[in-house]
């Protein structure tokens, strides 16, 4: 019954939403909207395109656009995350009594090998991520992901290790902070907030972009410490 | 074909939402739900893109100083997406954490079987 009722819902959304995509609008207002979504071009966007460069210094514009002209909507996602890391911890801690620790199997060998020689090298390429994120395509999130990913990998791989959550609230915290100073120190120096207010340097070098590469780097740690404390506290709670 | 084709991608941006959607109402299991949530993030973030892409545009990355910004996407929504596919993991994240809390307190994932949630 209730698979044949949703069956039936979701056939009328799916025939509404052909009906809009072939051109069936009804009434002048429709035909005048006729097509607005199959139109091949850049509205708002040109603009961070054709001056982005030279106003930041940065050559990745989506980096540009998330650190820089919409710096404030990335500080807002970022607490987003931090509130989601917090509640996190604070459902799975509200456990009456804790269970006896089952005792992890431990891993294979090829596993735990894999882990350690692979977990710095991770790092690596996370941190690489996060550092050229004003050049090539990734930065802060991307990076952070990745970083995380490695310490997923610990989790599968070393399980006796087990993930110490005090380094991830620390780092987690100060490049929180870096970010949030970052900001204010923009609206103190020029008037506006997440103002890029160092030197530009040259285009499309390491040293380029001003407070992106800075701002970006902090992200990175902060969603990697975030993820991570995150996949620690799942791993802590294996029913 | 050619009544589809320059609407392709909003096609499969709409079926994984309604695949999304489909799953959430019908599937049982509390996981499967969940899993159901994540199709329905990735299709809006797939629509989010597909706005901001032109026929045959670049990403919008100055690789060397020669460029010409004619031709690149636009930046705005895939900027946007970014910031999206994290908030989806986090509430991913969130949602598992009060799946184990659920499946400690009533020993099931059963979403029939969990008192108060039947229809």
């Amino acid at each position: 019954m209730r698979r044949l009722i949703s069956l039936s819902l979701l056939l009328i959304v799916a025939l509404g939403i052909s009906l809009c995509f072939s051109g069936a609008y009804f009434g002048a207002e429709g035909a005048n909207r006729a097509g607005k979504l199959a139109q091949d071009r850049v509205n708002f966007g040109q603009r961070y395109n054709s001056r982005g460069l030279e106003e930041n210094g940065a050559g990745n514009i989506v980096a540009s656009v998330v650190v820089n002209y919409r710096g404030f909507d990335t500080l807002g996602e970022v607490t987003v995350l931090f509130i989601a890391a917090v509640g996190l911890a604070v459902v799975l801690s509200t456990r009456r009594e804790k269970p006896a620790r089952v005792r992890a199997e431990p891993a294979s060998l090829v596993v735990f090998t894999g882990c350690r020689f692979l977990f710095p090298l991770i790092l690596l390429l996370g941190s690489y991520i996060f550092i050229h994120g004003h050049l090539t395509p990734g930065g802060g999130f991307q990076g952070g992901a990745v970083v995380a990913s490695g310490f997923l990998l610990v989790y599968l791989g070393c399980r006796g290790k087990g993930l110490r959550s005090a380094g991830f609230t620390v780092t987690e915290s100060l490049s929180g902070l870096a970010f949030v100073v970052l900001a204010l120190v923009g609206l103190a120096v020029g008037g506006s907030l997440l103002l890029n207010f160092l030197p530009k340097g040259s285009a499309l070098t390491l040293f380029s972009g001003g407070v992106i590469p800075i701002i970006y780097v902090a992200i990175g740690l902060k969603v990697g410490s975030e993820l991570g404390s995150i996949i620690a506290n799942l791993s802590g709670e294996a029913p | 074909m050619s009544l589809l084709s320059p609407s392709i991608h909003y096609v499969g941006c709409f079926s994984l939402v309604l695949i999304g959607l489909y799953v959430v109402l019908v599937k049982p299991n509390l996981i499967k739900v969940i899993i159901g949530i994540n199709l329905m993030d990735t299709g809006v973030n797939l629509f989010l893109v597909t706005v901001g892409y032109i026929q045959g545009g670049t990403a919008p990355i100055f690789s060397e100083a020669a460029r010409q910004p004619e031709g690149m996407v636009d930046p705005v929504p895939q900027a946007l997406v970014l910031t999206a596919i994290v908030i989806g993991v986090s509430v991913l994240a969130l949602a598992l954490a009060l799946t184990i809390r659920v499946y400690g307190h009533y020993g099931t994932l059963d979403l029939r079987k969990i008192k108060g949630l039947r229809w």
